[in-house]
């Protein structure tokens, strides 16, 4: 039988707000345990929370982009469970009147463009963290990321296949960080995924019976996780048994996923509107101004690099792919008075590699866009050769100097005098006469042998075109 | 001294006839003499107190201030206090000392008042007996044998029996208006939003609200003043300026309108407490006040309603209450299940069981919808009779209570008989409106109060009906026997 894939994805995206959605506590990562919690979070009695303007803002900003439709009153509900992170004992999230509405985004898969839809997305708060090491048995709580502002974004079940589902997770990880709403680190659960995933037989209308693959981190998880489940779905329905509907957890480790609940043991939540807090009222005068703050959108950005740069579909999409890598590349275009094809090889490749060696983020990049611009400009003008040009951005690495600064200091300056250069092939002829007989007799290749000797006598100074039209004229006699 | 209005305490401040702290002290000892057997307050505040009670007379000897500078009260132990513990009345709580205080009870502190202590009452604010504290009951002094009514039983009775000049209270479903009948003083609930609700533990939050309650209209409205107002930190706190309750007190009552709800005069009301209620609008009647019948069709549905809505908001408000990090936790948990079982299951008392389950259970999937909808439902047609009555008139008057104080023990076992107790006051919770309960008799020796319901944001109207019937009447400054006697 031919199976079909239908997946869906809850993306759980951390706002990057100062302080928590419901308290003036930081939601800075990475602190000593607890020390992020104030009595709000900490959900000690008589304390009541205040909505963050910023995390309502950043949740318009989102639905906008879209093309959703926002809803003029939103309200927060509260999720009742029992859980030692959860302070209050209750979620406090949207449930029946999410903020945004139904709305959409294309995706491109081997060159189709498909329309995903998306359902909603809601402001909820997050939990805290349960340490299950280094208590001896016991469970450490940590409440620093309680009350950290989320927007749960729910798509359509219309993606059929994991690249599909991968390609809209890299779609909106490039979106929200692009809108500026979500720092986008997926290490640090800033950028979360839940996955459901169902198999039918190809030509069926109904869904099958779909099991949801919880926190998934990473790209390569998301995939890899779907192409498990559906593997391990079409066996169990093709054994003749029938596919649970359950929360699954992937074990990276195994490369599985294994049951955590299934849906009889789900939890009655208990929803209902939480009285502490009024329902949000989104006004035309903060639509407009969100609309006016919107940046200008990937695929937009994707479009204008290829008209404005000349620039190939490829090289359009990955340096659009990171908003701060774009502003990077331009910024640099700009300062290489407008080499922007030399620019994005360079940004893509060299810069790129020493950053990904570094592990640094193009935004703290140690050589700023204005130098990199300063760099590709002197190689534009053959002041110094690409091979020299690498050794020159080794040096701004780690120094605060400029391209032509470096390249003064240490006299990288490339050697295109003719007459410097003929002196210097005259002399290394002559000493090297059997070499020249054999070029002449028709070994060719020795030219490679001048070629090396002179770049080694000229610390590769030399400028290879020039370098290359002598010793030919010369050699040939 | 202890029957002095706080005007003219104010003035022996001022004129220094008495100081703060020996005015603090003369209540403190009221309370160790009187107390034993009252059990009213729970906690006492005597060393923080005094030294408060210095800094006011400094300020007074330097002519700043205003009418609250210096003067005792007493704080319901459901508004949180930072350094003084604040247990709701229950053992889940005996442990919790909150590291910051209710902005109610700032805002008095700002006024210069001192604060003597903490009073008992119905734990988590359920009951309205004060049989549910942990604490163990509160008597009432009109009557040893009867309860002082709840939840705010503890800042009645002690107001009653003159242990302070005022104290807090919170009104869920008639808290502060129910006590204040069965104790013969003075209490306000004001508008849903006026006071803020931020330090003041939650029972059910769309329907708490924090007052004031004294021995008078007018002490009442001073009080009221300075604890109301817009805070920042409860987001349903309602910015909008309180009138000038105490300039609003001079105000005539001719050609106001007063409505009777016929279904608040029906036979569930004791004849001798109608015939004390329908005196006291007569009395209204011969200031100048109007007097017509007006209908609430949907009241008779209010306690129903309640029933549902405060307890669905408890049983989520009190889920925080788990035995992870802070109030009762149970002795060696074996797994978290035990933990939490043993700690909620040994830290609260039935009452308080009770509604979380029936809040758990109206909130249930399948049962949301016949259960907590419908309530919700039932409150915005409740609240529309009253916007409706409103057009017609400017106050509505009825009793407070169905009964007289009962004999404590009398309704413990039977929830369905106490929660009909607050049949006349629940409706106007449900509606967000201000409302006060006077004193205006007494039968079979008990306190009898009127209540007055208001118009949104109305209190100074409120006030003002009360405190012109207090310009008619003294049962306000009848004071239960052998409580008239110094300490």
């Amino acid at each position: 039988m031919q199976w079909e894939t239908v997946i869906g994805l809850e993306i759980h995206a951390q706002l990057a707000t100062k302080s928590k959605i419901f308290s003036s506590a930081s939601t800075a990562y990475g602190a000593e345990p607890n020390t992020q919690a104030c009595a709000v979070d900490l959900g000690l009695p008589g304390t009541l929370p205040v909505l963050n303007e910023q995390a309502v803002r950043f949740a318009v900003k989102f639905g906008l982009a879209i093309g959703a439709h926002i809803a003029p009153f939103s309200v927060f509900a509260r999720k009742n469970y029992f859980y030692p992170d959860l302070p209050k004992g209750y979620q406090t999230s949207q449930f029946d009147k999410p903020i945004v509405g139904l709305g959409q985004l294309d995706i491109e898969v081997d060159g189709d463009t498909k329309t995903i839809g998306v359902t909603r997305a809601h402001l909820e708060e997050d939990a805290g963290k349960s340490l299950h090491e280094d208590y001896h048995g016991m469970t450490g709580i940590d409440l620093n990321r309680a009350g950290t502002p989320l927007l749960e974004i729910v798509s359509e079940p219309d993606m059929r296949s994991a690249a599909e589902a991968v390609a809209y997770v890299k779609k909106l990880h490039t979106l929200v960080q692009y809108l500026g709403i979500c720092d986008g680190n997926m290490q640090e659960g800033s950028f979360r995924c839940d996955v459901n995933v169902s198999v039918r037989p190809v030509g069926q209308d109904e869904f099958g019976t779909r099991a949801e693959i919880k926190n998934l981190n990473s790209f390569r998880f998301i995939e890899k996780a779907i192409a498990h489940e559906v593997e391990r779905q079409i066996d169990v329905i093709e054994s003749g048994a029938k596919v649970v509907q359950e929360t699954r957890l992937y074990d990276a480790n195994k490369d599985e996923t294994r049951s955590m609940r299934s849906k009889e043991e789900a939890n009655d939540y208990r929803y209902f509107p939480c009285p502490d807090l009024l329902p949000v009222a989104i006004t035309s005068a903060l639509l407009d101004e969100m609309r006016d703050s919107l940046p200008e959108l990937p695929a937009a950005k994707k479009q204008r690099f290829k008209q404005q740069y000349g620039l190939n579909g490829y090289d359009s999409e990955v340096l659009t792919t990171q908003r701060a890598m774009a502003d990077y590349y331009e910024d640099a275009v700009n300062f290489s008075d407008g080499e922007a094809k030399l620019v994005a090889n360079w940004v893509m490749g060299e810069l790129s590699a020493a950053l990904n060696q570094h592990n640094i983020e193009i935004v703290s990049s140690p050589v700023s866009a204005e130098r990199l611009g300063g760099l590709v400009k002197r190689i534009a003008d053959q002041t110094i050769s690409g091979k020299i040009a690498k050794q020159v951005l080794e040096l701004m690495w780690s120094s605060e100097h400029s391209a032509d600064e470096l390249i003064e200091r240490e006299g990288l300056k490339q050697i295109s005098d003719t007459g410097e250069l003929e002196k210097m092939i005259d002399q290394l002829m002559a000493d090297n006469i059997d070499q020249v007989e054999q070029f002449r007799a028709g070994k060719t290749k020795m030219i490679g042998f001048f070629v090396g000797q002179l770049m080694k006598q000229t610390q590769g100074k030399a400028n290879p075109q020039e370098l290359n039209k002598l010793l030919q004229s010369k050699l040939k006699g | 001294m202890y029957n002095k209005s706080l005007k003219e305490l104010s003035a022996s401040l001022r004129s220094k006839e008495v100081s703060s702290v020996e005015l603090s002290q003369y209540f403190l000892a009221r309370i160790k003499h009187f107390d034993g057997e009252l059990n009213s307050v729970i906690t006492s505040n005597e060393e923080v107190a005094l030294s408060t009670a210095q800094q006011a007379d400094k300020i007074i000897a330097s002519g700043e201030g205003g009418l609250l500078t210096g003067i005792p009260l007493l704080h319901k132990d459901i508004f949180c206090t930072q350094g003084l513990r604040t247990s709701c009345g229950s053992k889940m709580l005996d442990n919790f000392v909150a590291p910051y205080t209710a902005t109610a009870v700032n805002k008095l502190e700002l006024a210069g008042a001192v604060m003597l202590g903490k009073t008992n009452m119905d734990e988590f604010a359920m009951g309205s007996s004060n049989e549910t504290s942990f604490y163990g009951g509160v008597k009432n002094p009109w009557d040893l044998e009867t309860v002082p009514g709840g939840s705010s039983g503890g800042s009645a009775a002690a107001v009653a029996a003159r242990l302070a000049p005022l104290a807090s209270g919170t009104d869920t479903g008639g808290s502060i208006r129910q006590p204040a009948a069965f104790c013969g003083i003075t209490g306000i609930k004001p508008t849903y939003g006026r006071v803020s609700r931020y330090g003041m533990i939650a029972f059910a939050s769309s329907l708490d609200q924090g007052g004031a309650m004294a021995k008078s209209a007018e002490d009442a409205a001073i009080m009221l003043q300075a604890m109301s107002g817009f805070d920042e930190k409860d987001s349903t706190s309602v910015d909008k300026p309180m009138d000038d309750l105490l300039a609003g007190l001079g105000d005539s009552i001719k050609g106001l309108r007063v409505g009777l709800p016929k279904e608040f005069f029906t036979e569930e009301l004791d004849v001798d407490i109608r015939e004390k209620v329908e005196a006291a609008v007569d009395a209204l009647k011969s200031a100048g006040a109007i007097i017509k019948e007006i209908s609430l069709p949907n009241i008779n549905l209010s306690v129903p309603a309640y029933y549902v809505v405060a307890p669905a908001e408890c049983s989520a408000n009190l889920s925080r209450f788990d035995g992870v990090r802070f109030g009762h936790r149970c002795e060696s948990p074996k797994d978290l299940e035990d933990l939490y079982k043993r700690s909620r299951g040994e830290g609260f008392g039935n009452e308080v069981k009770r509604r979380v389950m029936m809040g758990a259970y109206v909130l249930s999937a399948g049962y949301y919808d016949a259960y907590y909808k419908k309530a919700q439902q039932v409150r915005r047609l409740i609240k529309q009779d009253f916007v409706d009555a409103f057009k017609e008139v400017d106050v509505i008057a009825s009793a407070t209570a169905p009964s007289v104080a009962f004999t404590s023990g009398e309704k413990k076992d039977d929830p369905v008989s106490m929660y009909l107790s607050d049949i006349f006051t629940i409706g106007v919770n449900l509606a967000g409106l201000p409302a006060m309960s006077v004193p205006c008799g007494f039968v079979d020796k008990k306190p009898v109060g009127m209540q007055l319901i208001g118009n949104y944001f109305e209190e100074s109207r409120l006030l003002n009906v009360g405190h012109q019937y207090q310009q008619l009447t003294d049962w306000h400054l009848a004071v239960p026997t052998g409580y008239e006697q110094e300490a």
